[in-house]
């Protein structure tokens, strides 16, 4: 007789028995969330809000706020053949990438289409870390298939992650005395001692303003926090939750998985899931570099010009678009699309949205159906959107090294 | 050679050879690259004891006529040793041997032999439904393309023509495993074994596997060379000669001794081939006879590849379960209740028999006493062995590749089992061994370059056949990247020696310009 498979108790093991994981910072996290409103990602709570989701949204457009990007998942690739794996996986060129930066990245199926984004970190000749928002291992052993010196490791729980967002924020680090931190350039990676060991501090961002994240072992994590929150109050620290932040990445132009698309291993009907281009980021398809998976496919999508637009909408009115379906004429009588995201923007002032529009139409006119409540009693408006090329909030200094006013 | 070269074909095994012909007769520049020192591959015949030689494959029930005049093999020096090698199904006490020859069975009981015509008759109208596929290129869903569409047309017409009733049959029967098709038709055991014997040889399957048992009987039955079973004069090596003198005589260059080492690919495209001794040739088309797991990840490699495909090329089955084993024998061995052993002798009382040593093997071991199919080549071909002396030439099945404890540690032991399962049918067996060479798969990886050691270069099953050969995006010769090709037994139709690969892919090469 075999011996039976013993199942552990629930109890036994550590995050069922707690059902939601704190992240290293919940201690300090919690302590400020008056509401006591968690979502869950990745298992971990992540905060709704703390407060007032337009106080944290205004701080982190005109001081900073302090987002827990705990729940990231993170991945170190290591080994001789790590970068031609990495660059055979994703659409920008890895080779090319140099030591101590960071590049927006998407990686693609066969068919060209979108399994996930992330931000890419080299920090090594031979040593990269990826973080993304789901997590991805599987489709990673995969990629890795062929390449025999390659080391891929799930590093998420042994990083804590804060994103410090907004203008004030490289004064506030500067005032930590992390000297030299106003030198950082967009998508550079710096390191500094601090607690036990050493602060990696990336100027990325998810808010499309000046930003960095920062990047600790989990066991400096309070003593991150506390010294943030202690030096912060003259810099207008705040806690923000994913209230505020959702606000910021749409104002920013960033897209958010399983809400503008869903990764092509996840879904079931044909033709939900998206190719690189559909969602405006032929821009990181780089097809001069050496081969990557869905090359073929994008190419031929890309000389079809057959593909659906992701475009940047501003919506006249005030009522954001939220679920909206989109119409080739004001009569609703021809349906070309939908809305991903709406929202109103405090900071551009505009009705913005993002909506998905068919091939035939994205030149054309485009109409939102927006329905919205008054007192109780619904209502339908048409608005006319009119397409915006740009990211509806790019200020100056987020690209300035160094950054102004610190 | 002065003039640039069109195609470089990387491995001198029959499809190699085939397809180089076929390329060098129209017109092509072409250069077959070979890592041994013979041409032929697995159909080489070579030298395994002084005086004693044999080849791996060593019948061509595959073989087409088609091939022999397209090539004029016979100018070239083509013969049979034999040209319908009865099948004999050796009964342990040697009281019944069943004989299958022309189609028809002696020493089986009155209603075996009436069942055996029907069962033949509808395994030969399913077989020539299929016959005209095997030598095509196979079709890709969705391409738009006439080609394909047309194939996929003649497909359905030729299926549905068998008419109702058959087509219904080949519908019910086509996955079935051997041993619920035997057990359909057959009473005697020994025959049922026997039979079920060619629907599962040379793949990680056995009497009671569903998937590919009347697929591969119906391979088998593509071969019209005779109408039997023939064999090669000279071995399987014979053809092999012949078949590069074929090429050679068309134009094409011929390098032994030149194993290539990588592709190379410039801006996506395959240009030329390193050899392992770092000589670059360059080429238009970049051709490969080996299986796709060394076409794919150690000729080309995985960097120029997208990540589905890959995975797809990793998860082909090529673990081979098929050792092969030669001995030299100083005489002829007595084999009990067989005057005389010249045709292909099948050691399997049973298919529970064949089950149980499948069993063992499953689990990386390998039974006591082991189903074979053993020939005597030197019978037909007196230039194969010293005078008097004689070659067997057994396929022992099973011998998984990844035996428990590794093959150098079990090769002694399963030769041990191999001649004691060979001695219960011919008990002088022993004193007539003067010299034997064991090939297992690991052996036939190591030397003939043979992922897993599977001779098939991937299992030919329902699962991995015809447009899923060796998978789809590689199923037409062509691959994912440009200038690169696939010409071996892990496309389309697969293994055996046949060259159906080799002239698909050259008519696929040769359409493209």
């Amino acid at each position: 007789m075999s011996p039976m498979v013993r199942l552990r108790a629930s109890r036994d093991i550590a995050h069922i028995h707690r059902g939601i994981m704190p992240t290293p910072f919940h201690s300090r996290s919690s302590r400020l969330n008056l509401n006591q409103q968690w979502s869950q990602w990745n298992g971990f709570a992540s905060a709704v809000y703390y407060a007032d989701p337009q106080l944290e949204y205004f701080a982190t457009r005109n001081t900073c706020g302090v987002f827990d990007t705990s729940p990231m998942r993170k991945y170190r690739f290591a080994g001789s053949d790590a970068a031609a794996m990495l660059d055979r996986m994703v659409t920008r060129d890895v080779m090319a990438q140099p030591v101590d930066t960071v590049a927006y990245n998407v990686w693609c199926t066969d068919t060209g289409k979108v399994v996930d984004d992330g931000t890419l970190f080299r920090l090594g000749a031979e040593e990269f870390m990826l973080c993304c928002a789901d997590p991805g291992y599987d489709w990673f052993c995969l990629a890795a298939v062929g390449f025999d010196a390659v080391a891929i490791t799930d590093i998420s729980e042994d990083l804590a992650a804060l994103a410090l967002q907004g203008p004030t924020s490289c004064a506030l680090l500067k005032a930590l005395g992390f000297a030299g931190i106003d030198q950082c350039k967009p998508f550079q990676v710096m390191r500094f001692p601090f607690g036990s060991g050493r602060l990696l501090v990336s100027r990325t961002g998810y808010t499309g303003d000046l930003g960095y994240e920062l990047w600790v072992q989990p066991q400096d994590a309070e003593l991150l926090w506390d010294e943030l929150f202690t030096r912060g109050g003259v810099y207008g620290i705040q806690p923000m939750g994913d209230e505020s932040l959702e606000m910021a990445r749409v104002e920013a132009g960033f897209l958010a998985p399983d809400v503008d698309f869903h990764g092509s291993l996840h879904t079931v009907e044909r033709g939900h899931d998206h190719s690189p281009l559909e969602l405006g980021l032929g821009w990181i398809l780089n097809f001069r570099k050496q081969h990557f998976s869905g090359r073929a496919a994008l190419i031929a999508q890309k000389e079809s010009g057959n593909y659906r637009r992701l475009l940047k909408l501003d919506i006249e009115g005030n009522k954001p678009a939220q679920h909206s379906i989109l119409y080739a004429d004001r009569k609703c009588a021809t349906e070309i699309g939908y809305i991903t995201s709406a929202l109103w923007s405090p900071v551009v002032k505009a009705n913005i949205a993002y909506g998905l529009v068919e091939a035939k139409y994205f030149g054309g006119q485009i109409w939102a159906e927006i329905y919205h409540q008054k007192e109780l009693r619904w209502q339908r408006k048409v608005a006319r959107c009119t397409r915006v090329t740009k990211p509806f909030w790019a200020p100056e200094r987020a690209k300035l090294t160094p950054p102004p006013d610190c | 050679m002065s003039k640039p070269l069109d195609a470089i074909i990387i491995g001198a095994g029959h499809n190699g050879l085939v397809c180089a012909a076929h390329l060098a007769r129209a017109g092509r520049q072409v250069l077959v690259l070979e890592a041994a020192s013979q041409p032929g591959g697995l159909g080489a015949t070579r030298e395994f004891a002084p005086g004693f030689r044999a080849s791996v494959a060593h019948t061509l029930p595959q073989f087409g006529r088609k091939l022999v005049a397209d090539l004029a093999l016979e100018n070239h020096g083509f013969r049979l040793a034999a040209s319908a090698l009865p099948t004999v199904a050796l009964c342990p006490d040697g009281s019944g041997h069943i004989t299958i020859a022309d189609g028809t069975l002696s020493g089986a009981c009155a209603a075996d032999t009436a069942a055996y015509k029907a069962y033949q008759a509808l395994l030969q109208k399913f077989a020539k439904a299929i016959n005209p596929f095997w030598h095509k290129r196979p079709p890709v869903l969705g391409s738009g393309g006439l080609r394909d569409a047309a194939t996929l047309g003649l497909f359905g017409w030729n299926l549905r023509t068998l008419g109702k009733t058959d087509l219904r049959e080949m519908m019910r029967m086509i996955a079935l495993p051997a041993r619920d098709l035997m057990d359909e038709y057959f009473h005697s055991p020994l025959l049922k074994a026997a039979l079920s014997w060619d629907a599962n040889v040379g793949s990680k399957l056995a009497p009671r596997s569903p998937n590919n048992a009347v697929i591969a009987l119906l391979y088998r039955m593509s071969g019209d060379l005779t109408g039997g079973l023939p064999l090669a004069s000279g071995g399987t090596g014979g053809l092999m000669d012949a078949l590069a003198k074929a090429a050679c005589a068309n134009g094409a260059g011929l390098r032994l001794d030149s194993p290539v080492a990588k592709v190379v690919v410039e801006q996506g495209r395959a240009v030329g081939v390193a050899l392992a001794s770092g000589e670059l040739i360059r080429a238009q088309k970049i051709v490969s006879n080996a299986d796709p797991k060394t076409s794919f990840f150690q000729l080309l490699g995985a960097r120029h590849l997208d990540i589905q495909f890959t995975h797809r090329i990793r998860r082909l089955r090529t673990d081979g379960y098929v050792a092969k084993l030669h001995l030299a024998l100083d005489r002829l061995p007595t084999f009990t209740g067989l005057a005389y052993p010249g045709g292909r002798l099948l050691l399997a009382p049973t298919m529970q028999f064949i089950e149980n040593a499948y069993d063992e093997a499953k689990y990386g071991g390998y039974a006591r006493r082991l189903p074979m199919e053993v020939l005597l080549p030197s019978l037909q071909d007196d230039r194969l062995a010293p005078a008097g002396q004689h070659v067997l030439s057994a396929l022992v099945q099973y011998a998984p590749y990844t035996v428990n404890g590794g093959w150098d540690a079990q090769r002694k032991d399963f030769l041990d089992n191999a001649v004691a399962s060979l001695a219960q049918y011919a008990p002088d067996i022993r004193d007539c061994i003067v010299a034997s060479e064991l090939l297992t798969p690991t052996d036939l990886e190591q030397q003939f370059g043979l992922t897993g050691g599977h001779w098939h270069h991937g299992e030919f099953a329902l699962d991995n056949w015809w447009m899923n050969r060796p998978t789809y995006g590689a199923s037409q010769y062509r691959t994912p990247v440009s200038g690169f090709y696939l010409c071996g037994a892990g496309s389309h139709p697969g293994g055996g020696i046949m060259g159906a690969a080799g002239s698909n892919a050259a008519a696929a090469i040769l359409e493209e310009r």
